[in-house]
């Protein structure tokens, strides 16, 4: 019955209009109730009471969009998971044996990524007992990265 | 400057954390240079709460220095008024009766046991173990209530003096003592249970933040931090003072040298400080809770109404103070951080000459780039948590 | 759709956005009464009786609270993250089913439109959120919420994986996507007492999906992205008032969605003990329904009371080196059950 197929949507469409509505709200009703009295300290950005040094935005490691890439070619395959799940009882033993095969394909890959150490966050090799990079001696003011 | 120069901008971002977070304990500033979440290098600065008390002393009677030993290390007041008490008793070669002794260890080892319980606490929020904080602070002000009930005071309690206590504790404080020892470990029972086999507390402090023997004598690090790295040292036994060597009590050390081991070992030290209190408690000697230095301890207060050298004197240390013999002397104790020590030079006069406070936590302070360094920022919570600094006491 | 119609689903929305806003809101105070009991502590208690009006002067206080945009900021982003955040966690609540279908008008009352890919919807929609908190990161212009929005973005995204295939068991067993299909599916009992609840056959994919969903949610011991004592607030720290309150209530409306859907796909939805007149029959499912939700939403703060934090990388190799393997085990397993009883 696509009448009432679409109609769903349409509350949905209608849903969405209503929660902009109230998260615009929102913001509009604060910046109007509340007050106004910037100064040049409290706009800066914070980074515990210090004057920040540099950029925030900067370039950042790696590894981030390492996962972030590792994550798409597995959502990909989580994907075609799911028409297939709902339409187990049909394909039954076929299904099952055609969805092992992939399943293992993707295993496969999954145990090379385990095995490169992709999944292996830290990214500091060098942490395990004496990581004493020399060390930089305590006290004296903090001049030195500026 | 290290040889591990990288410019600022090029690779990493280089991160204030402090003063003003909630986890340096404080207003520690640690300027971190970042690579991703690693710590590629990690500089304390200090100096945001110098407060200029070893200077003010010089400007006080060696009577009213005292109060201002409280504020060095706000955790644990009464240990650092038995460090300066000390000094200048030995000083004066003033020997106070064992009574006053056996209160002031009770008096100590409670204020390990709170000074232990912040630690605790904090470490564990540092960590997000929430409840632990809130549990340990429960038992805390029982301590503190233990406190006001001698000293009328819960923090800044000021009440140790040159030859001996300020008053005879009050009558219900033993019993009080007991029943707090009865609890109490239980309660250390209730920490354990959420911590010490808990997978998350041992994958967060197992393994971080190493510190070898060698390193931790090098760098002067004292205290449970050292016991952790397996340094055998406690000056309650090693060189007792204030009448320990009359009690019976085992120093807890570990070889590891992580983050957890200094967890345990303070942990166990909450043990064994009952058990100290416990032995006070039940051998405390009868007698005077004063010396009888005439001069220099105040006359008590019946004496003073009725003859007239007594309130001579007491007049005289009140508004004068003490005189102490020349010479200077190094007084120190096991704090719950560490070697706390008191520095006192005396030119004769009633105001100290110089004081001098060697704090353990300055010393463990220079641990934390060794030990953070090359690890996650989410480490360096649990390292600052681990090496249990005040910042009251470093700055001074 | 005739105006009516319209009209109708408006205020049924409206209705249940309601009900949902009053829940997100207590969710808070209930989160901190319960905290606080478990700390021996009181929690809110001056405003109103056991401070059950601190929600309402919560949000007074934070629509009247000085409105800063930081000098550095990115301004546009800057206020579409929480815009975004809390549009995405309100959305997600559309397609939730809270009773069985009850009919008025040709409208369902229960249930703002029951998409028969509910479970998609809501997986879509909801890492949509993550956009939300990776741009309120960014453009912050602040180190400590670009790392939290960095944690969060890798996070969520990690997990997301194990939610979606700790699903996928229960999809093989009911054979739909819709969330009504699912409770549908687990009426009923085993031998006649023990309740049809998916957690009995798919006891692997709740775990996995449980935990996942904390995570998604960023709770303890997975609240990385804002933990307090690393990060100062994570993403968020450099916003206030409103736009701090609606990140909050995103959190909190997460939370909510989350226990819903723990409650649907695996404890049997509304289903329970019905009898009585007609009108306790009608009710009944709605009060199962949310005592099943309380439930989850009570194991969140327990988890959180006991738990200490994890640390970035153990969290991460948590999610791909122990949930996505046991929820790729689990999916195995299932289909092999199934395809061996169905053959």
């Amino acid at each position: 019955m696509p009448n009432t197929y679409f109609q769903n949507y349409l509350v949905i469409l209608l849903m969405l209009g209503v929660v902009v509505l109230l998260a615009g709200g929102m913001i509009v009703l604060s910046y109007l109730l509340g007050q106004h009295r910037p100064s040049r300290v409290k706009l800066s950005p914070y980074e515990c009471g210090m004057v920040p040094t540099g950029d925030a935005r900067q370039r950042f490691s790696v590894k981030f969009y390492l996962v972030a890439m590792v994550f798409i070619l597995f959502d990909v395959e989580i994907v075609f998971l799911y028409p297939w799940a709902v339409i187990f009882h049909e394909l039954r033993m076929f299904g099952f044996l055609e969805m092992l095969l992939f399943l293992l394909l993707v295993g496969a890959g999954f145990a090379y990524l385990w095995k490169m150490g992709v999944l292996d966050w830290t990214g500091s090799d060098t942490g395990g007992p004496a990581g004493g990079t020399g060390g930089s001696p305590a006290g004296g003011r903090a001049g030195g990265p500026e | 400057m290290p040889e591990l120069e990288i410019p600022a901008g090029e690779r990493n971002m280089v991160l204030n954390m402090g003063p003003q977070h909630p986890s340096t304990h404080g207003v520690l500033r640690l300027v971190l240079e970042l690579d991703g979440e690693t710590i590629v290098r990690c500089t304390p600065d200090i100096g945001y709460l110098h407060t200029g008390i070893e200077k003010t002393c010089e400007d006080k009677t060696y009577h009213q220095a005292i109060t201002l030993t409280d504020r060095i290390d706000y955790l644990c007041p009464l240990t650092n008024n038995l460090c300066y008490v000390l000094a200048v008793e030995k000083l004066l070669g003033l020997e106070p009766p064992p009574r006053a002794q056996w209160v002031r260890v009770m008096l100590n080892e409670l204020s390990r046991i709170a000074s232990h319980l912040v630690w605790l606490g904090t470490h564990a929020i540092d960590i997000g173990a929430m409840s632990v904080f809130l549990y340990c602070f429960r038992e805390r002000e029982e301590i503190l209530k233990l406190f006001e009930m001698v000293a009328g005071q819960r923090m800044m309690t000021s009440y140790f003096r040159v030859g001996g206590l300020a008053l005879e504790p009050p009558a219900d404080f033993l019993k009080r003592v007991q029943k707090f020892l009865q609890i109490f470990p239980g309660r250390i029972e209730e920490y354990e249970n959420l911590l010490t086999r808990n997978r998350i507390w041992i994958g967060r402090t197992k393994g971080i933040g190493y510190l070898s023997a060698a390193d931790a004598l090098d760098l002067g690090v004292s205290g449970p931090s050292a016991r952790a790295s397996g340094i055998d040292w406690d000056l309650r036994r090693d060189n007792p003072y204030s009448s320990y060597d009359k009690f019976s009590f085992a120093v807890p050390v570990r070889q590891e040298g992580d983050v957890y081991a200094r967890y345990l070992v303070r942990v166990d030290e909450m043990r064994e400080s009952v058990k100290i209190v416990q032995q006070a408690v039940e051998g405390l000697p009868e007698g005077p809770v004063q010396a009888t230095a005439r001069g220099v301890v105040l006359p008590p207060r019946e004496k003073m109404k009725t003859e007239m050298e007594a309130l001579i004197y007491h007049f005289k240390i009140v508004t004068e103070g003490f005189r102490v013999p020349p010479g200077e002397v190094y007084q120190a104790i096991e704090s719950p951080r560490g070697e706390m020590g008191y520095y006192v030079v005396s030119d004769g006069t009633s105001h100290p000459y110089r004081v001098k406070v060697r704090s353990p936590s300055f010393a463990n302070l220079q641990a934390l780039p060794r030990i953070a360094e090359g690890r996650l920022l989410a480490d360096m919570i649990a390292c600052i948590g681990s090496i249990d600094i005040v910042l009251g006491e470093i700055d001074r | 759709m005739s105006p009516l119609m319209v009209l109708f689903a408006l205020a049924k929305i409206v209705v249940i956005l309601l009900v949902l806003l009053t829940v997100v809101a207590y969710a808070v105070w209930f989160e901190r009464k319960l905290l606080a009991h478990m700390q021996c502590r009181w929690g809110p208690t001056r405003v109103g009786p056991h401070g059950l009006l601190q929600p309402l002067a919560d949000a007074i206080k934070l629509l009247t609270k000085e409105d800063l945009t930081p000098s550095e900021v990115f301004p546009l982003v800057y206020l579409l993250a929480p815009f975004l955040s809390l549009v995405t966690a309100l959305l997600a609540f559309a397609v939730i089913p809270f009773g069985p279908e009850t009919r008025v008008g040709g409208m369902d009352l229960f249930q703002i439109a029951d998409l028969d890919i509910g479970v998609l919807f809501i997986l879509s929609v909801s890492s949509m959120g993550v956009y939300g908190i990776a741009l309120a990161g960014w453009s912050s212009n602040s180190k400590y919420s670009l790392l939290g929005g960095l944690r969060s973005s890798a996070q969520m995204i990690s997990y997301e994986l194990a939610i979606g295939l700790s699903i996928i068991g229960v999809l093989l067993l009911t054979g739909s996507l819709s969330l009504r299909a699912i409770v549908e599916n687990q009426a009923g009992a085993y031998w006649g007492f023990l309740p049809r609840w998916n957690i009995i056959p798919q006891f692997a994919g709740f775990v996995c999906f449980l935990v996942a969903a904390i995570a998604e949610t960023n709770r303890l011991p997975f609240d990385l992205p804002e933990a307090e004592t690393e990060l100062v607030a994570g993403y968020h720290t450099e916003y206030s008032s409103m736009k701090f309150g609606m990140f909050f209530m995103a959190e909190y409306a997460n939370m909510v969605t989350a226990s819903c859907l723990a409650t649907l796909l695996f404890f049997g939805g509304w289903h329970g003990p019905v009898f009585g007149p007609a009108i306790l029959q009608a009710l009944l499912p709605l009060l199962w329904f949310s005592l099943k939700v309380l439930f989850f939403l009570f194991l969140y703060v327990w988890i959180r009371a006991t738990l200490p934090r994890f640390r970035y990388d153990q969290l991460m190799a948590f999610g791909w080196k122990f949930l996505v393997p046991l929820a790729l085990g689990n999916l195995v397993v299932t289909s092999l059950v199934l395809a061996i009883r169905w053959s």
